[in-house]
């Protein structure tokens, strides 16, 4: 028996399936994304988790026993809102001693682990601010220290770096990884960004359209993509023969698919190329190594690994 | 140039200077002018208004009362209006556009006809509730409400109710969405939600339009005069009363300057307090 199981789950809205029949079983300690594009059914799926949306049909059922039948202020689960969802009138520790009051535990027992948790997000010496005196990085930090001071069963991310600029997410997305594991908490993240998922997940559930698509560890995903959708979704892709081709393991030969370079774009730490063929446009990612590449307009050949 | 702005600002300044500081300045210059029944107003240096106002319990009384209802009609549309916009902000559309017409509604029609609503409800034995009251047998003699206290408490209520309301729901506005379910998720109760949570974020909204249904409670003069007539004054139509009909000019300026000192004085020290408390909180 699974940590949690999400069984057939369905939520219509109206005559709108935002969730048809969804089964997922998470393990203990594991970390799964739900990735898809806006619209998917992913943050819905998330709701209700949390509770606060119903389910129109279906079972969540968490160590056996029927979630459902939990009132959402009892369910235990540490969630992080998109927004952050701080309460603005209450300094850093105020908000994070907010779930340990709830669940009545004493004040001396509250202070301490208000700044354990403090500590280990790295806001020890925030604690008398405001949320407002705070940049986007340390509210995300807050909302996820006020999350795992109750010790949630489950913990829910919902786009929970999606407000940070690029730098500061990547960051982000290392210490969000090394907390979880560190904690073991079992934690769902929901985002619509691949690369976020493919970063932090133990597995990955590909959704669109309220549908999951694929469900498996990032790397299986990316190799193997079950559907034309996740191949498309997980990063780009060339179709050759019939066949989901990634573009780095596509390559200049002296021999092969014959074709011109219509764009040539450098990216530091790699060359992206455009190249008209017989077949159609091919993108190609190729390393950076220093040595020359070929130009816009030149002639080359493609090759690729299982051609 | 530098100068632009300030060339531009000019014209209203000029019409400011005109319309509201020059009567504001000669109102305060009658203030300590003579009159006498027969001699009429005289432009001297006195104090002998001030002394009077100041003396005589009888203005004490005027201003008391003036803002025993301020204040009674400020608590009353708070712990009414707070919980209205409460409810207005959580409704969905259609109906949030179509209660928040009902609640700015009244804002449309005169308060002369509003208060005048109240007097046809409940004036004396003719009125519609005494009467339908009354023939239920619930109450043997009609409910008092002309010429009482309660009366304006109740009519300016209603009057100035909408002020509150709006006033509180701009501030629920900036609430975000999802705070509340972040309360209820860490195991919170819906009434430890509102009074934790969502109170504490509204208070803000609650004290300035406090101040607002305040000021205008107390400076209000269409309802206590209707409700009031002249047997229940309250400082501005004693000051209305003193201009018109007494034809004392100066004490009229005095009682009328007087409302005003009293009323910027408590509106900026009110305003200084909520913002020197919340400004941390928000900014």
């Amino acid at each position: 028996m699974a940590f949690l199981e999400l069984e057939n789950l369905n939520k219509e809205f109206g005559t709108h399936r935002a969730v048809d029949g969804l089964t997922l079983a998470v393990e203990k300690g594991e970390f799964v994304s739900l990735l898809g594009p806006s619209g998917c059914g992913k943050t819905t799926t998330l709701q209700m988790i949390a509770g606060f949306v119903e389910p129109s049909g279906g079972a969540i059922r968490l160590e056996g026993r029927d979630l459902l039948a939990v009132k959402p202020a009892r369910r235990g689960l540490g969630i992080v809102f998109q927004s952050y969802a701080l309460f603005p009138h209450m300094t850093v520790a105020e908000n994070v001693s907010f779930g340990l009051e709830m669940q009545g535990v004493a004040r001396a027992e509250r202070g301490k682990r208000v700044g354990e948790t403090l500590e280990l997000v790295g806001l020890g010496a925030f604690a008398e601010r405001h949320p407002r005196q705070l940049s986007g990085g340390q509210q995300q930090r807050v909302a996820l220290a006020r999350a795992l001071v109750i010790r949630p069963r489950i913990l829910l991310l919902d786009e929970p770096l999606s407000n940070l600029d690029a730098k500061l997410r990547e960051e982000m997305q290392i210490e969000l990884r090394q907390i979880q594991r560190g904690v073991g908490t079992t934690t769902i993240l929901v985002t619509h960004d691949q690369a976020e998922a493919m970063a932090l997940s133990d597995r990955i559930v590909v959704m669109n359209k309220g549908r999951v698509e694929q469900i498996g560890p990032p790397h299986e995903a990316y190799e193997r993509p079950a559907t034309p959708f996740v191949a498309n979704f997980l990063g780009k892709t060339n179709l050759m023969n019939g066949a989901s081709v990634r573009p780095e393991r596509v390559s200049f030969a002296t021999s092969g698919l014959a074709g011109t370079v219509r764009t040539r774009i450098f990216q530091g730490n790699h060359w992206l190329y455009q190249i008209d063929t017989a077949g159609g446009l091919v993108t190609v990612i190729r390393q950076n190594s220093g040595e020359a590449m070929p130009a816009e307009g030149a002639a080359v050949h493609l090759a690729w690994s299982g051609s | 140039m530098k100068s632009t702005p300030y060339l531009l600002a000019l014209p209203a300044l000029l019409l400011f200077a005109v319309v509201v500081i020059a009567p504001l300045g000669m109102t305060v210059a009658l203030s300590f002018h003579d009159w006498g029944q027969y001699k009429g107003i005289e432009p001297v240096f006195i104090l002998k208004n001030w002394k009077e106002v100041f003396t005589d319990s009888y203005y004490g009384e005027m201003f008391g009362r003036t803002f025993r209802i301020a204040l009674l009609v400020t608590l009353i549309t708070a712990v009414f209006g707070a919980p209205e916009a409460y409810i207005l902000n959580r409704m969905k559309s259609p109906w949030r556009g179509i209660f928040l017409l009902v609640i700015l509604g009244p804002l449309l029609i005169s308060v002369v006809a509003r208060t005048l609503g109240w007097a046809l409800l409940f004036g004396g034995n003719s009125g519609l509730v005494n009467k339908a009251l009354m023939s239920a047998g619930l109450i043997s003699a009609p409910l008092p409400f002309m010429f009482t206290e309660t009366g304006m408490v109740v009519a300016l209520s209603h009057v100035l109710m909408p002020y509150m309301v709006l006033s509180v729901w701009a501030a629920l506005q900036r609430l975000d969405p999802q705070v509340e379910n972040a309360a209820v998720a860490l195991g919170a109760g819906p009434l430890t939600t509102l009074r934790r949570i969502v109170l504490p974020q509204a208070m803000p909204g609650i004290l300035s339009g406090g101040i607002i249904v305040f000021a205008l409670a107390a400076s209000a003069f269409a309802t206590p005069a209707i409700i009031g007539g002249r047997r229940l004054k309250v400082a501005s139509t004693l000051a209305y009363d003193e201009f018109l009909n007494t034809l004392d000019w100066p004490l009229g300026a005095v009682v009328a300057v007087l409302l005003l000192a009293a009323l910027v004085t408590i509106v900026v020290v009110a305003n200084w307090l909520v913002e020197r408390r919340y400004a941390a909180v928000f900014r």
